[in-house]
């Protein structure tokens, strides 16, 4: 059906998904996913915009590995290291914060690393509680901890930023700025939050409706150090008069 | 004033145990008023049945009896419940084996322990590891019927987190699986315990020439009714340490993720 084979040094990854048929409970095929080609640049943080919905998540899950059943091909650097961000923070809850980093972290991640991750992403106090005992901004800043300390060849970011006020959401993205600039990683993030697309993306990748395809994909220059909001605002002005229906009612 | 809800559990479990501790002297006073007015070698009273106990631990067989009787029990614990957890969460994952071997598990669940035990003496001989096997055989089921529980309500989403973070299996299982389960574990083992050791007596009392059944046998044959007692006092006692001095504690610590406030 599919094969998933390693392409040497560039870190690249091609992916090329002809398509993903989705089995209902009631035994209904639904075509989930038709002809969705991308190429992903190294150390670039491509954003995948659409409804909800519309087949993203599934499509992150293809990527990371966790579904194999589709046809196409998916070519990715050999034992890809995936960091994974879910939508909840699916932390273990029966280990401390600092456990549940350490369990996944790179062999190559000390004491030392660690500590300045938490200390960037303002966690370094939370690192000996159990995940219950943080709030939901706090445990998604503990799961991004986790996604970076694996060192990853891949980030992958499910809507990340979801069912947070606006403040603690713009503050986390800022912070997520931050850590990734620091340490450049190729990253895939979804998201139906169109100015939370044009704040984080280099490349804005823009999704049809069930099945999902690519509508267009559109590069955005300017570095995201550079955009503040006035500069979201117009680059969020522009793409909504000429993507009037991607932007709009999102 | 923050510190005044501690106060109250810490005065309230000090309430419990005056209750508890009530409760038993209340118990042995009925005990030891029905031995008065009953007055007979048959129903002897607490002092007796404690003196017996102590004297016996010191000159007679009681110590190496009971020894030999817990090994027994601890013997047939730790194989049922390897055994019933690896079957258990094996069924739990997979619905097809469970339809397949679901008809077996209601049989043995419901074969009385005494035909288990009959039968294994019958085909395996007067042998301890026949008495072991029919004792673990018979706890298995209900720790098969735990686990199975447990493993169904395994969090899809801590699995795939796992997975997507390529967790080797035996990380996954310690950090992932095996706290999610340690709930229902803990179901079995306690219910286990209490289960085995009633059934070990009996096996002990059909087929073994020693341990508490095997005395307690005797003693049956002799209406030593002091004796049926002083031997059932130190295995209670025995037992209920076991309860509070490993059982509890260790299910606090494995808990103890639990128990702070949100």
């Amino acid at each position: 059906m599919n094969d998933t084979r390693p392409v040497g040094v560039t870190g690249r990854f091609e992916i090329d998904i002809a398509s993903k048929i989705y089995r209902g409970a009631d035994g209904a095929e639904v075509l989930a996913i038709r002809d969705f080609r991308l190429e992903i640049e190294p150390e670039s943080m491509t954003v995948l915009m659409g409804p909800s919905g519309c087949g993203k998540t599934t499509f992150l899950r293809i990527l990371a590995g966790l579904d194999h059943d589709f046809s196409g091909s998916l070519d990715m650097p050999e034992e890809a290291r995936i960091g994974f961000m879910f939508q909840e923070p699916r932390l273990l809850p029966w280990r401390t914060v600092r456990r549940n980093i350490e369990l996944v972290a790179d062999p190559g991640f000390t004491d030392e690393d660690l500590l300045q991750l938490a200390e960037a992403l303002n966690i370094a106090d939370k690192l000996t509680v159990y995940p219950g005992e943080l709030s939901l901004g706090l445990a998604r800043r503990a799961a991004l901890a986790r996604a970076f300390a694996t060192r990853p060849d891949l980030l992958l970011l499910d809507e990340p930023f979801v069912s947070l006020d606006e403040p603690t959401a713009d503050r986390l993205r800022r912070l997520l700025l931050e850590v990734w600039s620091a340490r450049p990683t190729t990253a895939v993030m979804v998201t139906h939050n169109p100015r939370e697309a044009v704040m984080l993306a280099d490349k804005l990748v823009l999704l049809a409706p069930r099945p999902t395809r690519v509508v267009e994909i559109i590069s955005i220059d300017t570095p995201q150090a550079e955009r503040d909001p006035a500069a979201i605002e117009a680059i969020y002005a522009e793409l909504l008069q000429r993507y009037p229906e991607n932007f709009a009612g999102l | 004033m923050i510190a005044q809800p501690n106060r109250d559990a810490k005065s309230g479990s000090r309430r419990a145990w005056a209750a508890s501790l009530i409760s038993f002297l209340v118990f042995v006073g009925i005990w030891y008023v029905a031995a008065a007015v009953a007055d007979s070698r048959l129903l002897p009273g607490p002092v007796e049945v404690v003196e017996y106990t102590v004297d016996e631990a010191i000159h007679g067989p009681l110590l190496s009896e009971l020894g030999i009787t817990l090994w027994r029990v601890a013997a047939s614990f730790v194989v049922a419940m390897v055994i019933g957890c690896v079957i258990g969460i094996i069924l739990g994952q997979s619905p097809k084996l469970n339809r397949l071997f679901d008809p077996w598990l209601i049989v043995l669940l419901n074969l009385p322990a005494l035909v288990i035990i009959i039968l294994a003496y019958v085909w395996f001989g007067l042998t301890e590891a026949a008495a072991i096997g029919a004792v673990a055989l018979n706890k298995i089921p209900n720790v098969i019927v735990t686990l199975r529980e447990g493993a169904r309500a395994l969090d899809p989403g801590l699995d795939e987190m796992a997975r997507a973070y390529r967790m080797p299996p035996m990380e996954r299982l310690r950090h992932v699986v095996l706290p999610q389960l340690q709930p229902y574990i803990a179901a079995a083992s306690r219910t286990g315990l209490s289960l085995i050791w009633k059934i070990v007596l009996v096996v002990e009392l059909l087929g073994r020439p020693n341990g508490v059944g095997f005395e307690l046998h005797l003693n049956f044959q002799l209406f030593n009714v002091t004796a049926i007692l002083g031997y059932t006092l130190a295995f209670i006692t025995v037992m209920l340490a076991i309860e509070f001095f490993l059982v509890q504690p260790f299910e606090r610590y494995t808990t103890r993720w639990r128990n702070r406030p949100v």
